[in-house]
């Protein structure tokens, strides 16, 4: 209660400073989508966390104009729901913007309303690749699964691995990562030797692991949602030995999301994955972000890319509505967020011109331990990354 | 060697946290979906005991267990003794609206993160002997699997606690005519399977991970359990939690595309075989 408490009251000092002194401009409306209940209540806290310090450290204004947030509960993937309150948002509360959009099947949801209604949507995590393609009113700021996949391939081929066994949760996000890995590592002259989807609700990996050490491959590559799987893995894993055996563990950064690293442990330690964000990537702007918005989350909630994404988000919004010189017409929106190039907590990233996805660095980390605490520390780069999933 | 033996401490696994569904289900006849609520709570407690108290791991996990027989009377008390008359669509909604209770309570006292658990020291590693790798805390498994089984089965099956409560379950009112305090002997037997459920959530919380879904995701291999093992039977319950372990780590290894589905394979097939489950008396 007192952490949301805090950021709904910093929110308040921006917005009411913001509304004595302009009382006259009608405020930008933002209709956020997010879970703000359930299990995945704590994506929503994360996005009100990157909002309000974005706005925090902008006296709550987007290009000179007042901003009003309204948000809206969608508790995890429910695209009916989504839709509906997408709908309540445009005929109530006449949104001008619709932002946040934690899991897929809600944003293609929102993309559609959004295409109807010509509201821009801007993406705050949702990473299947076909969002932005379905509708041309939706722009991302996150990242998509293929997009830091696809990098961890190349990266295992240039470090000489030429034989990899993939392991990854039988979902869709699962099977887009099992892809774009294959792909680009097959493209780069390695082999899969062996590939294994698992269901999500899965108690035990040891007889997964046991099959890939009895099959010695160079390394194995893994996709879980971040979560109770990853762990689980990784433990199974450490059980067996698989480091000992010559067997290297690669995953995407869902192994080692920075809200559930403390809760993973050890077994984490020496993890090579590869994601857009890490809380201690190198960079001034990051520090002051990172620090920032800790202090605005309260205690209990690490701010991971999620908070980054939502910052971002209404950065990319900011900077488009300059361009449009206040004006809130949707086309005019759109066609200003297209190309959006600006330094993010994470580093460079843009907006690319003709698919409305983000391109960014995708970085390859390795857990380790900084200041007594697990964080994904980057040691390589991939620039400019785009959607590998987009022609 | 190994797969069989992963299959078996898994399958053990198994059955330590379903028995006591089948004292509630099996024996009672109550359809208690909320099964995995009383082994949350178990692992809850254990993780906390364990982690925030440096609690030794033994006196963490009889503690899971004290503490879910404890929330197992309370709940007996208030409100399951009023569905044993009931219909078993009530039984059901109450079971499932008590999950969501449970999910909401302990996403709100710790968080939606997984929660982490670090075993003793002599728990951890792996045993290699000529033939076989033994994982140490796997072997720890089967053996309080075994135990468990056997104590169980004597308790129930032998004692005089035992026969009040199958004459209870059986038929009430000759039971309460010849002197049985039906009541207690209920609140007792639920008690007992709450406790079975928190020891199981507790040395569990290793392989399933903990978090506030815990009730849910693992709901449908508790009951593939009881429904296979044959309802009220805990040699039913032994044996098919062992199976189940063994033809799920061995489908997973040999044919992993399609390792998952084996068990439900199996489901189907025992229940075409034998429709009142493996040890089940046939439904009269």
């Amino acid at each position: 209660m007192g952490r949301s408490a805090r950021i709904v009251a910093a929110a308040f000092v921006a917005f009411g400073v913001s509304s004595a002194a302009w009382a006259d401009e009608k405020p930008v409306k933002i209709g956020v989508i997010a879970s703000y209940s359930g299990p995945y209540a704590d994506y929503g806290r994360q996005f009100d966390t990157g909002i309000a310090l974005y706005l925090k450290e902008h006296d709550g204004k987007l290009a000179g104009r007042p901003v009003e947030i309204v948000r809206k509960d969608a508790p995890g993937a429910a695209p009916d729901l989504a839709k509906r309150l997408a709908q309540e948002l445009v005929v109530k509360d006449k949104v001008n913007v619709f932002a946040g959009l934690d899991f897929s099947p809600n944003a293609f949801a929102v993309g559609a309303i959004a295409k109807e209604a010509k509201i821009p949507a801007i993406v705050m995590n949702a990473s299947s690749s076909a969002i932005t393609t379905n509708s041309p009113y939706v722009a991302r700021v996150s990242f998509t699964v293929e997009q830091v996949s696809d990098p961890m391939a190349r990266w295992a081929a240039k470090q000489g691995i030429k034989k990899v066994y993939t392991v990854v949760a039988d979902y869709g996000p699962g099977k887009d990562s099992e892809t774009a890995f294959e792909k680009a590592f097959v493209a780069a002259g390695g082999t899969i030797v062996g590939k294994v989807r698992t269901p999500l609700s899965n108690p035990d990996f040891s007889a997964y692991v046991q099959r890939i050490k009895d099959e010695k491959p160079e390394a194995v590559f893994f996709f879980f949602p971040s979560g109770v799987l990853p762990p689980a893995f990784l433990k199974t894993a450490a059980e067996r030995g698989l480091q000992e055996a010559g067997i290297k563990l690669i995953a995407t950064g869902e192994a080692t999301d920075d809200s559930y690293l403390a809760a993973t442990g050890d077994v984490a330690l020496g993890l090579i994955t590869s994601h857009h964000y890490s809380r201690v990537h190198e960079s001034e702007k990051n520090k002051a972000f990172f620090a920032a918005a800790k202090a605005l989350a309260g205690n209990d909630l690490v701010p991971s890319y999620f908070a980054v994404a939502a910052y971002d988000g209404m950065a990319a919004l900011d900077l488009a509505l300059r361009k449009t010189g206040g004006d809130l017409d949707g086309a005019k929106i759109m066609e200003a967020l297209k190309g959006l190039a600006f330094e993010s907590p994470r580093g460079p990233i843009e907006i690319d011109a003709e698919t409305r996805d983000i391109v960014q660095t995708v970085y390859i980390r390795r857990t380790e331990r900084v200041n007594g605490e697990l964080a994904n520390v980057e040691f390589d780069r991939f620039d400019r990354v785009r959607d590998p999933g987009k022609p | 060697m190994t797969i069989l033996f992963d299959g078996i401490a898994s399958g053990m696994l198994l059955f330590l946290i379903s028995s006591g569904l089948s004292v509630t289900l099996g024996l009672m006849g109550i359809i208690n979906l909320a099964h995995g609520a009383f082994a949350m709570l178990g692992g809850y407690v254990c993780v906390v005991a364990l982690d925030r108290y440096g609690i030794p791991f033994p006196v963490a996990v009889l503690m899971a267990t004290l503490s879910a027989a404890a929330a197992g009377v309370a709940l007996e008390r208030l409100v399951y003794r009023r569905l044993y008359g009931a219909g078993q669509l009530d039984q059901v909604l109450f079971s499932i609206g008590l999950i969501f209770v449970s999910m909401a309570l302990a996403r709100w006292l710790f968080g939606p993160q997984p929660q982490p658990i670090r075993l003793p020291g002599w728990l951890q590693g792996q045993v290699q002997l000529p033939w076989i790798e033994i994982g140490v805390y796997r072997a720890f498994l089967i053996v309080l699997g075994l135990v468990v089984a056997v104590t169980l089965h004597r308790a129930v099956g032998v004692t005089r606690f035992g026969a009040r409560l199958r004459a209870a379950v059986d038929r009430p009112a000759v039971a309460r005519g010849l002197g049985i305090d039906v009541d207690r002997v209920f609140v007792v037997a639920f008690a007992i399977g709450s406790a079975l459920a928190g020891l199981g959530g507790a040395v569990g919380v290793e392989l399933l991970g903990l978090d506030p879904s815990f009730p849910l995701r693992y709901l449908v291999y508790f009951l593939i359990v009881v429904v296979v093992g044959g309802s009220g039977s805990f040699e039913g319950s032994l044996v098919a939690s062992v199976l189940i372990g063994i033809f799920d780590v061995a489908g997973k290894y040999y044919v992993p595309q399609v390792g998952s589905f084996i068990i439900y394979t199996v489901m189907v097939v025992m229940l075409i075989v034998r429709p009142q489950g493996l040890f089940g008396r046939p439904s009269p």
